[in-house]
C-alpha cells in the first residue's frame, strides 16, 4: 500500500526527521490560509501515487496566501498520469544547496534490506549511473547503527555537520522502514540546505500483508472497484479490459492460464488467482466476480492442491442455482478430490475438462465466435 | 538420491490439529512421508491419524528424531513457529502459509541462515523427493519417482507441469517451490547446484515467473551447468505495473520482463517452452 507524500512526512516528522513546514489541504481556502500561516513562498504540490508531478504542472510555487489558493484550486482540478488530484500539500519553500537521495527498501535476491544513496538526488534513480549509487545491506539481526551512515557519509563525500546529521538520520529511516512493515522508504530528494538535512518528498510503501499489525498508519486505497471487492474477499484480482474472464487458483497458474488464452488469441478480462483452499463460499463470490466484468464466455482452470475440486464444483453449482449465469462457462478441473469434483459437474449440466490447453482454445473460440 | 529430503527424514507438522494441517498430515502419510509427531500449543497428548501432538517443537524434538518441520500456522504468528523449529535445531523448515509480512520473512530467513537450517518457502506448495517422501500440499498422484528435477516459484503452475511429467512416463527426482513471496529461503541457484550434483536428477525443469531477477540470477549458474535445463515463464501477457497474485511478480521500470528472462535463459543454454504442456516434449528431446 502506497502512502501520499504528506502522509509519509507527517511519519517522518513524527520520529524525528525534518520535513519542511507544511500541512494537506483539499480546498483551495485551506491552501490559502496554510500558506497564510507559514508566510513568504509557498510551494502546492499535488498528491497522488505516482512521480514526476512536476513534468504536469503538478507542482506550483506561490508568493502570496492568494496565488497560493489560486495554484491549490489549478492543481486539485487536475489529473496527472491517470490520477485525479484530490489533496494537495502546502510548504514552505526551502532553500536547496544540493539533493540527496536516500532510501530503504527490501532486495528479493540479497533476502534482505538495503539502502541506496547518492550524492545526485532529486532525479529518478534509475537514471542515475551505477557508480554514482552507494548500495550497502543491512543484516537484520543487527540493525543499522551510525556506523553505516559514517560509510555511506564517506561513500558520498558529506562531510562536517552535514555528515553528522546523516549518520543521525540513517537509524532513523531505518527504524521507520522497520516499524511500519515498509516495503519501501524513500526521500527523494533530501536537500542539504545550509547546516540542515531536510527530506523535502517522501515515499513509503507499506506490506499489505502487514495492515494487520499497522493500525496507526492512515489506510489508501489505489483499487478498482472490482479489484476492492475481489481485496476483500482475500482474493487476487486485476482488471484486463478484455472479453473471457479467467479463475484460476495460484498466482503462477492465473498467470500460465492467461499466456495460454493470448497464444489461442484470446483476451482475458482479468486476472483472478482464487487462492488456496477458498472454499464454497470464496469459489461463488469469485465467480459472481468474473459476471461483473462482462465476458463472453468465463474460463475456469483448477488444479486442485489444498483447492479441493469438488468444493469448485459445489461452488459452480450454488451460483447456478442462485442465479442466471448468462455467458457459457468452460472449466478444467484436475486434482485433488477429482472424481467427485467431475462427478457433481456433470450431474448439473457441465462439462469438465482434463487438459488445460485444450479447454483454454475452447474458450477462445466461444469468445471470438460470438 | 534426490535432494533436501528422502526416504528417511523424520518429519512434525507444526499446527496439526488445524483444518489444513489435519487434511494435508492425511495426505502426506498417504504418500508415505514419515510423520513423527504433530505440534499444537495446548494440544499436547493428543493424537492425529495415530501421530503424536506435542506442546512445543522443543517438546517434540525431545520425543523423536525430527527432521524437517512443516508449518500450517496462521500467517500473523508463522514467525514465532519459525524461531521455535529453527532454535530447536530442525534443519528443513516447509513454511506453506502465504501473506507473511516481508519483513517476518527477513528475520527468519536470516535467523535460519546463521542455524544452518534450509528453509522452504513461505507461500510454498512444499517439497516432494517423488516416490520417497512429500512435505507440504501438492496432490499426491501426480508425483511419481524419475530423473526429472523441478524446481518453481509458483505451486499449481508447478502441478500442471508435474502432471504433464508424469502423463508423458517422466518421473521426477525431487520438486521445489521456492514460494511465491519476494523474500524467500532458496533462490534457484541453490537449487539447481544440488540438482546439479544429485545423481538421480538427469534433467532440470525450471518453472519461473516475471518480475525479480530470479530467472537472471539462474542464468548465470545454468551457463555452468553439465545437466540439461528446460524453462517455463509464467507472464508472458502480463501488463507492467500490476503485480500478478505474487509479490513478487511485478513488472517494474521495465525490469522483470518475460523477454528479457526468456533471452538470459536462452543465453546460457536453457530450453524455453512457450506453453506448460511443451515441456515433456522438449525434455525428451533433449534426453534422447
Amino acid at each position: 500500500m502506497k502512502l501520499f507524500e504528506y502522509m509519509g512526512k507527517e511519519i517522518f516528522s513524527s520520529y524525528g526527521i525534518t520535513v519542511p513546514r507544511g500541512r494537506m489541504a483539499d480546498n483551495s481556502q485551506d491552501a490559502a490560509n496554510i500558506a497564510r500561516e507559514i508566510g513568504g513562498t509557498v510551494v502546492v504540490k499535488s498528491q497522488i501515487l505516482a512521480g514526476k508531478r512536476g513534468k504536469g504542472g503538478g507542482i506550483k510555487f506561490a508568493s502570496s496566501p492568494e496565488e497560493a489558493g489560486e495554484a491549490a484550486a489549478q492543481v486539485l482540478a487536475m489529473t496527472l498520469n491517470g490520477h485525479k488530484v484530490e489533496k494537495v500539500l502546502v510548504e514552505e519553500k526551502i532553500q536547496i544547496d544540493k539533493e540527496l537521495y536516500l532510501a530503504i527498501t527490501v532486495d528479493g535476491s540479497a533476502k534482505k534490506p538495503v539502502i541506496i544513496a547518492s550524492a545526485q538526488g532529486g532525479m529518478d534513480i534509475e537514471e542515475v549511473p551505477d557508480e554514482h549509487i552507494v548500495k550497502q545491506y543491512v543484516d537484520v539481526s543487527i540493525g543499522v547503527y551510525p556506523y553505516l551512515g559514517r560509510e555511506i557519509s564517506r561513500q558520498l563525500g558529506l562531510t562536517g555537520s552535514i555528515g553528522k546529521e546523516f549518520n543521525r538520520l540513517l537509524p532513523i529511516l531505518y527504524k521507520i522502514f522497520r516499524e511500519k512493515d515498509a516495503e519501501l522508504v524513500e526521500i527523494n530528494p533530501l536537500v542539504i540546505s545550509g547546516d540542515k538535512l531536510i527530506a523535502a518528498d517522501s515515499k513509503m510503501t507499506v506490506d499489505d500483508d502487514a495492515l494487520f499489525r499497522q493500525k496507526a498508519v492512515p489506510y489508501v486505497e489505489d483499487r478498482t472497484s472490482i479489484e476492492k471487492q475481489a481485496h476483500d474477499l482475500g482474493l487476487a484480482f486485476v482488471e484486463l479490459g478484455g472479453d473471457i474472464a479467467v479463475m484460476a487458483n495460484g498466482a503462477g497458474m492465473s498467470m500460465g492460464s492467461l499466456d495460454t488464452l493470448a497464444y489461442y488469441g484470446g483476451k482475458p478480462a482479468n486476472f483472478l488467482d482464487a487462492g488456496g483452499g477458498t472454499g464454497v463460499e470464496g469459489t461463488t463470490k469469485a465467480i459472481e466476480l468474473l459476471l461483473q466484468t462482462n465476458p463472453k464466455v468465463i474460463f475456469i482452470n483448477i488444479f486442485g492442491g489444498i483447492t479441493r475440486c469438488d468444493d469448485v464444483a459445489n461452488a459452480l453449482v450454488q451460483v447456478k442455482n442462485a442465479r442466471e449465469i448468462p455467458v457459457p462457462v468452460v472449466i478444467r478441473l484436475v486434482g485433488t478430490n477429482e472424481e467427485a469434483g467431475v462427478r457433481i459437474l456433470k450431474e448439473n449440466g457441465f462439462e469438465a475438462y482434463k487438459v488445460m490447453h485444450e479447454a483454454a482454445a475452447k474458450a477462445v473460440e466461444i469468445a471470438n465466435a460470438s | 538420491m534426490a535432494i533436501i529430503i528422502n526416504e528417511k527424514t523424520n518429519v512434525i507438522v507444526q499446527g496439526i490439529t488445524g483444518n489444513q494441517g489435519r487434511f494435508h498430515t492425511c495426505q502426506m502419510l498417504a504418500y508415505g512421508t514419515k510423520i513423527v509427531g504433530g505440534v499444537s500449543p495446548g494440544k499436547g497428548g493428543q493424537e492425529v491419524e495415530g501421530i503424536p501432538v506435542y506442546d512445543t517443537v522443543y517438546e517434540a524434538v525431545d520425543n523423536q528424531q525430527v527432521d524437517a518441520s512443516v508449518l500450517f500456522i496462521p500467517a500473523p504468528f508463522a514467525k514465532d513457529a519459525a524461531f521455535e523449529a529453527i532454535t530447536a535445531g530442525v534443519k528443513v523448515l516447509v513454511i506453506v502459509t502465504e501473506h507473511i509480512p516481508v519483513h517476518d520473512e527477513m528475520d527468519i530467513v536470516e535467523l535460519a541462515c546463521r542455524k544452518g537450517t534450509t528453509v522452504v518457502g513461505p507461500n510454498t506448495f512444499g517439497i516432494v523427493s517423488s516416490g520417497k517422501c512429500k512435505i507440504g500440499i501438492p496432490p499426491n498422484q501426480f508425483f511419481v519417482e524419475g530423473p526429472i528435477g523441478v524446481v518453481a516459484r509458483s505451486g499449481t503452475l508447478t502441478y500442471e507441469i508435474v502432471g504433464n511429467l508424469t502423463a508423458n512416463g517422466l518421473g521426477q527426482s525431487t520438486v521445489v517451490g521456492l514460494g511465491g513471496d519476494r523474500v524467500v529461503g532458496l533462490s534457484f541457484v541453490d537449487v539447481l547446484e544440488k540438482f546439479e550434483k544429485d545423481p538421480q536428477t538427469r534433467a532440470v525443469v525450471l518453472v519461473g515467473e516475471i518480475g525479480g531477477n530470479a530467472e537472471e540470477e539462474a542464468s548465470l549458474y545454468i551457463k555452468k551447468m553439465t545437466k540439461p535445463v528446460v524453462a517455463y515463464i509464467a507472464g508472458k501477457s502480463a501488463p507492467p505495473g500490476k503485480r500478478m497474485g505474487h509479490a513478487g511478480a511485478i513488472i517494474e521500470r521495465g525490469k522483470g520482463t518475460f523477454n528479457g528472462k526468456v533471452e538470459a535463459l536462452q543465453a546460457a543454454g536453457a530450453k524455453v517452452a512457450t506453453l506448460p504442456f511443451e515441456v515433456p516434449e522438449l525434455i525428451r528431446q533433449i534426453l534422447k
